[in-house]
């Protein structure tokens, strides 16, 4: 039934990317960080720490990668295929759960985060997603607007 | 001394009975239960979850309920493992190896029978540790400035970031990663808004609630879905097969001593994780027993052993976050950030100016675990039967929670987009093969690891040598030195024998799919 496909990273080079993005990551913060006055040791400005940081993990880094080809991966579970649609999905849902509180209210917003995140699942069909998400909706006005007062009109923001 | 304590002790029942707090912190053990028997959910998102919930409450009762949460989760995780095989959280994936052996021998009442009072035990003695020894680590901690908190930051970090499973260069990573996150928003010391890329919500910092539900929820999810399917059994387990037999008690009373010492000794170290001290406990037990190979097939003692050394080290890890206000944990880290926003600085004037609350919570501990073991007993049957609910049906409905939990905190719309941002980090990590639980702990830190940083210094007028003249500091850092030469040491001696070893944590056949180590 699963068709086989490849993971985007190799187990075995997975370290080389993961040093590499840690590398990335400190020479961004250092970059950042030099737009804030550095001070001295003994009278450290705003930019001192974060550009400390950013080396320590740009060196980190250096050394994931360079102990990347002594280290193994421990399981091979790690080694899944992609999970696109999950992952489409789940962040879709987030981003219709704001859209629609800024817009919408709370019932849309709520109905749109269970309704998209559940078909993330490849065995919920649109008819157990709808239902879902309206059991949410009952349960979301019952407990956030009715008994907790939450701050977030039920429709229309304006 | 001693009289003093239990005086003082005396003093939390009254608080911890009185009828508002029992109801929280009986609410929180339920929680905690219910969510350590669900899979993919873990002590961590519960907590984050329910944490806006605690705004509005009284410090006392919020602090009850969280840490409810957190040792009721132990309860829950335990069922899991025994009965379905499923470790809801890493932690208890060793539980897995002999627990699951004894359901299908038709033992696994006696099971978690024993895996009750192991947990009642430790939890009692690690307590009790937490009662005396506390305010003598008070006493110490007074005499700390700058330098020293540092010293001991560092340590922590450190500790927290080599000690877990994986990798320890990746630990420090995300440690590192944690601590950048931490800069973002105001400076406090020259007001400069550091990080937030235009945005303006990022001047106050990253939301610590966003930041928890993104890495261990969001991430979850994404990890999660469509890998975990439906998972349950029909295991039945009646109140009758949970009294375990004269010769069984006997048989795991020292396992359970034992257990209970090493998570003692791991609970008061900090940055161990949970994972790495039940995993010890088992492998000490299989290392002294005389009969070894009966390990993984059903041994009463690597049940017993695990289980209590999870428990005693849940409740010693309370004190070094209340008592020098250093968490050993994620777990803590988050706990820490929860008696913050109420405006409790966690630290040696804790225990003193907020006696209520201190003696409160090791009192509610033992309420909770009365509570937890009586609820235990009818309530198993009732989470085998939620176990059955499909993940997908869960999962949406978890991430509506968090969304809305999100929100709450701040009535910000903002900080939602926080929690996919970090979820997608997390996950993006998580697949890489990094730890994300320091990623909290250097958040939760950063900023007092940055301003103790910058104050020792500036006493010290730039002399980086500080760290080692002062003793205590020089304990520290010594420690700390150690622990980086152990690691060196260990590496070196791996790549040598290559594959050989590493066998410290068996590969695990889980039935659930692949849970994600929140540790």
């Amino acid at each position: 039934m699963l068709k086989r496909r490849r993971p985007i990273v190799r187990p075995s080079n997975r370290d080389y990317y993961g040093g590499a993005l840690m590398m990335a990551i400190g020479i961004g913060a250092m970059i950042q960080g030099r737009h804030y006055s550095l001070g001295t040791l003994s009278r450290m400005g705003p930019g001192y720490f974060p550009v400390a940081l950013g080396a320590i993990l740009t060196l980190v880094g250096l050394a994931i990668i360079a102990t990347a080809r002594f280290t193994k991966p421990e399981t091979e579970e790690a080694a899944l295929p992609p999970e696109w649609r999950g992952w489409f999905c789940i962040g879709a849902s987030i981003v219709a759960f704001v859209v629609l509180g800024k817009y919408g209210g709370l019932i849309p917003a709520t109905f749109a985060v269970v309704f998209i995140s559940a078909l993330a699942d490849r065995e919920n069909t649109l008819i157990s997603a709808s239902i879902l998400a309206l059991a949410t909706v009952g349960v979301c006005i019952i407990v956030f607007w009715w008994a907790l007062q939450m701050n977030f009109p039920l429709f229309g923001w304006g | 001394m001693i009289e003093q304590s239990l005086t003082d002790l005396w003093y939390g029942f009254s608080v911890a009975l009185q009828p508002h707090n029992l109801m929280w912190s009986f609410f929180g053990v339920l929680v905690g239960n219910l969510i350590g028997v669900l899979p993919g959910m873990g002590a961590l998102s519960a907590i984050a979850m329910l944490l806006p919930l605690t705004y509005t409450m009284h410090a006392v009762p919020a602090i009850l309920m969280l840490a409810g949460i957190f040792y009721g989760s132990q309860y829950g995780g335990a069922i899991g493992a025994i009965l379905l095989n499923m470790p809801s959280h890493p932690p208890h994936a060793v539980t897995c190896l002999d627990g699951y052996p004894m359901t299908k021998q038709g033992k696994g009442g006696t099971a978690l029978g024993i895996t009750m009072i192991a947990s009642f035990f430790a939890a009692s003695f690690g307590i009790t540790v937490m009662v005396f020894a506390s305010p003598l680590l008070v006493q110490i901690a007074f005499k700390f400035g700058p330098t020293e908190i540092f010293s001991i930051m560092l340590l922590g970090l450190l500790a927290g970031a080599t000690m877990a499973r994986g990798s320890p260069l990746k630990g420090v990573a995300m440690t590192v990663v944690g601590l950048l996150i931490g800069v973002v928003g105001t400076d406090v010391n020259s007001g400069a808004i550091r990080f937030t890329f235009g945005f303006t919500e990022l001047s106050d910092r990253v939301e610590l609630v966003a930041l928890a539900l993104g890495l261990f929820g969001v991430a979850d999810f994404l990890r999660s879905v469509n890998r975990i399917h439906f998972v349950g059994n029909e295991a039945k387990v009646r109140l009758r097969d949970m009294r375990p037999s004269k010769a069984e008690l006997k048989q795991a009373f020292f396992p359970m001593v034992r257990g209970t010492l090493v998570g003692t000794l791991f609970g008061a170290m900090p940055g161990t994780g949970p994972t790495i001290t039940t995993f010890i406990a088992y492998a000490v037990e299989r290392k002294i027993s005389k009969t070894p190979d009966r390990f993984g097939r059903g041994a009463l003692e690597g049940v017993a052993a695990p289980e209590a050394a999870s428990h005693s080290k849940t409740q010693v890890d309370f004190i070094p976050t209340m008592s020098i206000g250093i968490p050993g944990d994620a777990v803590m880290a988050l706990i820490l950030g929860a008696l913050l926003i109420q405006g409790i600085q966690p630290g040696p004037q804790l225990i003193s100016q907020h006696a209520d609350l201190f003696w409160g919570l090791i009192a509610s501990f033992w309420v909770g675990n009365i509570l937890l073991v009586i609820l235990n007993v009818p309530l198993i049957g009732v989470w085998v039967k939620v176990l059955q609910v499909p993940y997908r049906y869960m999962f949406p409905c978890a991430l509506f929670f968090i969304a809305i939990g999100v929100y709450s905190t701040n009535n910000s719309l903002f900080e939602v987009y926080e929690v996919l941002f970090f979820g997608i980090v997390g996950a993006i990590f998580l697949a890489l093969d990094f730890p994300v639980a320091p990623i909290l702990l250097g958040y939760v830190l950063g900023p007092l690891v940055e301003e103790n940083f910058r104050r020792a210094l500036l006493l010290s007028r730039g002399d980086l040598t500080v760290f080692f003249q002062k003793p205590i500091s020089l304990g520290f850092m010594s420690v700390c030195i150690f622990l980086v030469l152990l690691q060196v040491f260990f590496a070196l001696r791996g790549w040598r024998r290559k594959r050989k070893l590493g066998t410290l944590a068996p590969p695990l056949r889980l039935a659930g799919g692949t849970p994600v180590d929140n540790d």
